[in-house]
């Protein structure tokens, strides 16, 4: 008779633990196919700007006066929610509340300044192939931005609630990751239609 | 109640006790709310799969209204129109509504009991999957039912598809519908490639893992990575037609050919996500009738990822009559013949597997064996579209329809109807008809290949596809009328096979626990199993832990009788990724009314969206956003926050 495997496992945890769970990983796919959708917008400019003819370029020159400071913006906010989540981890709730305030403040910010800068365009949706798309792709971020508000508007309110520990706050850090999602994608979205115009690309 | 964080499971054996334990913390309730509300994988597997059916059913009455309008020459059944609407139906049903679906119904239902787990990992997520894929479906059908199906093929190409050449509602019932379908679809993949990580038996080692997880895993990831492609480019399309956007419009400096390098950026490995699966059932269904291991596993489990990999770098095979420049085209052209080579490894396992077993000849034998066949007539035919030269000659003839008919039909629904005559007696405790069977298989075998084979020729005789009629000058008729016999005796083939699914549900043979002697761990509970699935969570020690003790490969055994009891909550274990160590016991949610109300309000959303509705948009968005502040809202039970304090 041979011996069976038989796994007896001792002092497993029961549940997640910190963030490592079933939806952290479950949060790991939502942002590899997200990134892939931004890919696909991105490649959608590349692509016709690259077979359209000269002239393809409504701003040779983009305005970085709004699109800089906010971009600067955006990616503090990244450090500010790494900070938020540390209060969880360190069990100080006053911070925690403080940063994730501080965070959606900033996103909120962020949007309202956007909202600027599409309304100092001198074109429209609808007026040529790369005002579409500058237009799409801005407003596809944006509302991922406005998703990653609500989030933090309920990290914010649960942790007010006093929902977590560092052990029980798997939710808070994948939600802290979508943020750092949110603003690491518009740095893929800024330097392709604010940067690349000024190293000749579509002009 | 304080809540222990760290806890040893209980090991022992399964007992009436237990079980009744287990029965409660897991059973769904009975009637509608059951019904609205189960997370159960197999009862959503089971929806999956019967639904999936009703549409290949409908997709085929849509063939057959063509096969009549196609018998002759010159015939005005349809009107074109019509046929436009009737053959790009038939396609999105097909392949979308269908093909994928019934894999996902299957790999839904088997995936935890191959794996030894309890559920699915997210459970919830998986509910909402089905639902989506029932509400999108409905929605594409509402289009077709009111005269706005959509009209210019699956693919869909511009500028046919733009508003100016196609004003109707009917693109933008199928760009909105497919967006809505592409959720589920995403929702169901994340949940398989987490699943596939993380919910296995301990021992379950990622190199003893079924070739269909192996199939639905590769498939799955490329779900997640190319499905967004097509989701844009119909909402890119849909933009463009009711809000003045130029993604596609030249005169706005849009470029047409954006959308189908969109389009096949997600359709070409799409096509292998519905016949991966597929093969999978095959490499594990033909090994049990052989009465042997598959040969060369490893071999398999490797090519099946080599080929979704290559399949990323193979789409613009489709866009060689687009007038791209020279040097891209023989790129891709490399690429779709160097494909070949991963998939011709399969096909070699299986024979091998059959030369070197002792076949048992059964109707699932008969469906897995054929398609090896059918795989290498639609893949030799693919072969040569992957020339350059041999694709300028035959695409958009019927040769190419012939082709995709021997991948899809022969890859996918072949293996599909075998795996029903395998695995039905695990769903339903009864044994499909194999007297019946036979004539279902033979039915099927001969009607298809009457159907298809001669098609091939019609293709290179020239024969344009998408058109309503020919003239009786062009010599085609005679192939055309074999081709409208073969497909009404290939219908009358899948209607035996419903019928045989209908009879035996009553009087069909009882089955025991493993009526196949098969070899994995599905075959271990009883037929159907139980709502918990495994009593006590298995041991895995090899890749057949049923056959160990005939295999004789030394080394310890699985234990399956004796086990985890996890019996203090709806649990289930968790593995590490590659060697699958427990290291945590999952908290397993219960039923849930979120998935179908967030359905629901998705569902409001995009009728709003298609009739430019913004309060019933609003409304929907309202709905589908509370669902979800439900769904996340932290539970002690699942452990995702502190119970509450004092």
């Amino acid at each position: 008779m041979v011996e069976a495997a038989l796994s007896k496992p001792e002092n497993l945890p029961v549940g997640p633990t910190g963030r490592d769970g079933v939806g952290w990983w479950g949060v790991g796919t939502l942002i590899v196919t997200e990134a892939a959708l931004f890919g696909y917008l991105l490649f959608a400019y590349y692509y016709t700007g690259a077979t359209a003819p000269a002239g393809w370029l409504l701003e040779t020159a983009p305005r970085l006066k709004l699109a800089l400071p906010n971009t600067i913006l955006l990616l503090l906010s990244s450090l500010v929610a790494w900070w938020a989540e540390q209060g969880i981890l360190r069990r100080r709730r006053p911070q925690a509340l403080l940063g994730f305030g501080m965070v959606f403040l900033m996103g909120a910010a962020f949007v309202a300044i956007q909202w600027l800068e599409w309304r100092s365009k001198t074109y429209s949706l609808g007026t040529s192939s790369y005002a579409s798309l500058y237009f799409v792709t801005t407003g596809f971020h944006i509302a991922h931005v406005i998703v990653g508000l609500v989030i933090l508007l309920a990290l914010f309110s649960w942790t007010a609630l006093d929902f977590f520990s560092p052990r029980r706050r798997i939710v808070v850090s994948a939600g802290v990751l979508y943020w750092h999602f949110v603003d690491i994608v518009w740095l893929m979205v800024f330097s392709t239609y604010y940067l690349t115009p000024y190293l000749g690309f579509g002009r | 109640m304080r809540q222990l964080d760290l806890r040893t499971p209980l090991v022992g054996i399964d007992s009436v006790d237990h079980e009744a334990r287990l029965l409660r913390l897991w059973e769904t309730s009975p009637g509608l709310k059951g019904f609205l509300t189960s997370v159960d994988h197999k009862q959503i597997g089971i929806r999956y799969i019967i639904t999936a059916f009703i549409f290949l059913a409908l997709g085929g009455i849509e063939a057959l209204v063509m096969r009549l309008q196609l018998a002759g020459p010159n015939l005005s059944l349809l009107t074109p129109a019509q046929y436009n609407q009737l053959f790009s139906t038939h396609g999105m049903t097909m392949i979308f509504l269908y093909a994928a679906p019934v894999l996902s119904g299957f790999s839904n239902y088997l995936w935890p009991l191959l794996l030894g787990s309890r559920d699915m990992a997210f459970p919830r997520l998986n509910a909402l999957g089905y639902w989506i894929y029932l509400a999108s479906g409905l929605f594409l059908y509402a289009g077709f039912l009111t005269g706005n199906g959509p009209n210019d093929g699956w693919f869909n190409y511009v500028p046919y598809a733009s508003r100016d050449y196609n004003p109707g509602l009917n693109e933008d019932f199928y760009a909105l519908g497919m967006v809505f379908l592409g959720i589920s679809t995403t929702v169901g993949a994340a949940n398989f490639v987490v699943t596939a990580f993380r919910t296995r038996a301990p021992g379950m080692s990622i190199n003893r893992l079924p070739i269909l997880v192996w199939g639905t895993l590769t498939a799955s990831v490329a779900n997640l990575i190319v499905v967004p492609a097509v989701s844009l480019a119909f909402f890119l399309l849909w933009m463009d037609r009711q809000f003045g956007t130029q993604f596609f419009n030249p005169a706005g400096g849009g470029q047409p050919l954006l959308w189908q390098h969109l389009f096949w950026i997600f359709g070409h490995p799409w096509v292998y996500a519905i016949v991966l699966p597929a093969m999978g059932m095959v490499s594990d269904g033909l090994p049990v009738f052989c009465r042997r291991p598959l040969v060369g596993y490893s071999l398999v489990a490797l090519s099946t990822v080599a080929t979704m990999i290559l399949g990323f770098g193979v789409w613009v095979h489709h866009m060689f009559a687009t007038g791209l420049p020279g040097l891209g085209l023989s790129l891709f052209s490399g690429a779709s013949i160097v494909i070949t080579l991963p998939s011709a490894v399969a096909v070699f396992a299986w024979l091998a597997t059959i030369r070197l077993g002792r076949p048992v000849i059964t109707t699932a034998f008969l469906f897995f064996s054929s398609m090896i066949l059918l795989f290498v007539i639609g893949g030799v035919s693919g072969f040569m579209t992957a020339s350059v030269p041999v694709d300028w000659q035959l695409t958009d003839t019927y040769f190419v329809v012939a082709h995709l008919h021997y991948v899809l039909i022969g890859i996918n629904l072949f293996p599909v109807v075998g795996a029903t005559y395998f695995w039905f007696p695990k769903m339903t405790g009864r044994m499909l008809n194999e007297r019946l069977g036979r004539w279902n298989f033979w039915t099927m075998f001969l009607g298809f290949n009457l159907a298809f084979l001669p098609m091939h020729l019609t293709g290179l005789l020239g024969m344009p596809r998408r058109v309503y009629t020919y003239n009786d000058y062009a010599g085609w008729h005679a192939l055309n009328l074999i081709t409208s016999i073969g497909a009404f005796v290939l219908a009358i083939g899948v209607l035996l096979f419903f019928v045989n699914v209908l009879k035996s549900l009553r009087a069909g043979a009882v089955a025991g626990k493993n009526p196949w002697d098969a070899p994995t761990l599905e075959w271990a509970v009883s037929s159907p199993p139980p709502p918990y699935n495994f009593a006590v969570i298995p041991t895995v020690a090899s890749r057949h832990p049923l056959w160990e003790e005939h295999l004789d490969q030394g080394g310890a055994t699985s234990s399956i009788d004796r086990g985890m009891l996890l019996d203090e909550g709806k649990e289930t274990i968790a593995t590490s990724g590659l060697d699958a160590v427990p290291d945590m016991v999952l908290e397993m949610p219960e039923d849930s009314f979120a998935p179908v109300l967030l359905t629901l309000g998705l569902a409001v959303l995009f009728v709003g969206l298609l009739l430019k509705a913004w309060l019933t948009v609003g409304i929907g968005g309202a709905i589908a956003a509370l669902a979800m502040l439900a769904w996340f809202w932290p539970r002690s039970e699942l452990r995702e926050r502190e119970p509450a304090r004092g």
